[in-house]
């Protein structure tokens, strides 16, 4: 559970825009410090494209956003040290070790021989990855590649953690260790920030954020959401949430056919 | 006749036997799911099928074409949507679809009926003239979908197809699959989302390069047959470790917002009362559970270890 009220990432009217094409429109959210707070969307909904704002690799149109109390228009350099980042098709070095890929990943974040050791260490007993240290990363099973792209994203002791679809193809039984791992990672105070189209997953954020054609649709518990909308599971209040918002685009749609 | 006839199948990578002696028949005009954990080999088997890789051993028939020595005949009938499908990313949406249409020499008549029918699915209409290089990681992977459905071929093998699809995407995408499978295509598909093999005429269910089951979905939930409950409470978390160490549970699993407990034997009444004190109040409500594919799947994995 969230630790305090101490805010993480902040946005107020966070808006983007490709050409006239508008991705995120006006997003108002806060995300406190311990907390795992889910975004689930349609695909395109802009899920991908908030999340990248927030990371510094893209500028908003519009809006304001900040990350560890950074702005993401001025200070996008000093995010970058505050946050880990895995995205949807992680960028492991296929011909390189286990070990060797913390390493590398080590060395770009700066950590000397010795703290690369300790976390090495730390992940090889915590991601279950100490008996493939010497394996190729090509060889492993999708589900300990995945742990690993964790593992290289945290070197650096980030406060805050972005997973953009981090268990997207992944089998049932290590989707589910993986959110053991989340879950560990968030009790030792890091924030997570986490895409998903499991809808059992969203069931294990502390809150969920419901995105639909870049604009916020829904924001709570998952409980408080269940309640709400009289529903047994977060997969049929997204799916219904997520209908009734097409129904009402339809027409404008049709205009495109 | 049989749309996929597999018998003795095996292929190994150097040291690692990937696919171990499996037989299993897929009917004409069926849905066959394929599920299973990764590195099961189940993309082994897939690509076998497609003639894609060469049997060490054991025969595969493609609508009696033997995968081996019949190539091209099994290629002018099947379709295959692999894992990473390539889209031409400098092409717009709706060019993509004109080209995979064009290639499988579907007619315009077809291709438009078609076409407007996976607008539908894959909501992809507003952006036909985008590039393909600039739709969202889901987006591609509908459209990547929608040129693999825009011909109707006898036999379709979709690896993973709905991997990164939104939860109303993927239901609307398996409308088109259903009206595919009416069109008589036989379809055999892999899915890593459990729910899906639910839709499945018969679904197999592969583990460490075996078929560890195979039958309709009821039949395959039927062969579980421990006591399993779903308990839930303030903290289900907490929940499942309290549970995990009682001596007669066999597994537990966090389901969303409740947990699977699989027992030995029935749990009697005063046992859950007594749970519900030792868990501190913890545990407030549980209830005998049906499997769902989900249970099952791990209960395999368990029973291989």
């Amino acid at each position: 559970m969230p630790t305090n009220n101490e805010i993480a990432v902040k946005t107020k009217d966070l808006t983007r825009k490709f050409g006239r094409f508008v991705a995120v429109n006006s997003v108002s959210m806060e995300v406190h410090r311990g907390e795992i707070f889910g975004f689930l969307g349609a695909n395109g909904a802009g899920k991908t494209t908030v999340i990248r704002v927030l990371c510094g690799l893209l500028q908003p149109s519009a809006g304001s956003a900040t990350v560890a109390d950074l702005d993401v228009y001025s200070q996008s350099e000093q995010i970058k040290h505050k946050i880990g980042y895995m995205s949807q098709r992680f960028s492991l070095y296929e011909d390189l070790t286990v070990e060797e890929n913390i390493e590398f990943y080590g060395g770009i974040y700066g950590l000397t021989k010795g703290q690369i050791r300790n976390k090495e260490e730390q992940i090889f007993t915590s991601f279950g990855l100490g008996p493939y240290g010497h394996s190729l990363t090509a060889s492993l099973p999708l589900g300990f590649k995945q742990r690993l792209a964790l593992g290289c994203a945290i070197l650096h002791d980030p406060p805050i953690l972005f997973l953009d679809e981090p268990t997207s193809g992944v089998d049932p039984k290590a989707r589910r260790e993986f959110w053991d791992i989340i879950h560990q990672t968030s009790e030792e105070g890091t924030t997570v920030l986490v895409t998903t189209h499991f809808m059992e997953e969203a069931e294990y954020c502390h809150r969920v954020l419901i995105m639909d054609a870049g604009r916020i649709i829904a924001i709570d518990t998952p409980h408080n959401l269940k309640k709400l909308h009289q529903k047994d599971s977060v997969q049929d209040v997204f799916v219904t949430l997520v209908r009734r918002e097409l129904e009402g685009r339809k027409e404008a749609d049709a205009s495109y056919v | 006749m049989n749309a996929i006839e597999i018998r003795n199948f095996r292929k190994h990578y150097g040291a690692i036997e990937a696919v171990k002696g499996v037989s299993l028949s897929v009917r004409q005009g069926e849905m066959f799911g394929l599920i299973g954990p990764d590195g099961a080999g189940k993309t082994t088997l897939m690509r076998a099928i497609c003639t894609l890789l060469v049997p060490d051993e054991g025969t595969i028939l493609v609508q009696s074409h033997d995968v081996k020595t019949d190539i091209m005949a099994i290629r002018a009938l099947l379709g295959y949507m692999p894992q990473r499908f390539s889209l031409y990313q400098d092409l717009s949406v709706e060019q993509n679809l004109r080209f995979f249409a064009d290639l499988f020499g579907v007619s315009q008549e077809e291709r438009e009926k078609r076409t407007e029918q996976l607008y539908r699915f894959s909501r992809l209409a507003p952006f036909k003239k985008r590039k393909a290089g600039a739709l969202s990681g889901g987006m591609k992977q509908k459209l990547a979908l929608s040129c693999a459905l825009i011909h109707t071929p006898q036999v379709l093998v979709l690896d993973e197809p709905t991997t990164g699809v939104d939860p109303v995407s993927r239901e609307e995408f398996w409308d088109i699959l259903r009206s595919i499978q009416r069109e008589g295509t036989t379809i055999f598909v892999s899915t890593a989302y459990l729910d899906e093999a639910d839709k499945c005429d018969r679904v197999a269910l592969m583990h460490q390069g075996e078929i560890a089951a195979v039958g309709s979905p009821s039949e395959v939930r039927g062969t579980f047959d421990q006591p399993l409950y779903q308990v839930s409470g303030r903290d289900v978390r907490a929940l499942r470790h309290f549970f995990a160490a009682l001596p007669r549970v066999r597994s537990t699993q966090l389901f969303g917002d409740s947990v699977h407990v699989v027992f030995d034997q029935e749990p009697m009444d005063s046992e859950w009362q007594e749970w519900r004190r030792d868990s501190h109040e913890d545990l407030e409500r549980w209830s005998l559970q049906s499997p769902s594919m989900e249970d099952v799947f791990f209960e395999f994995i368990a029973r291989k270890r």
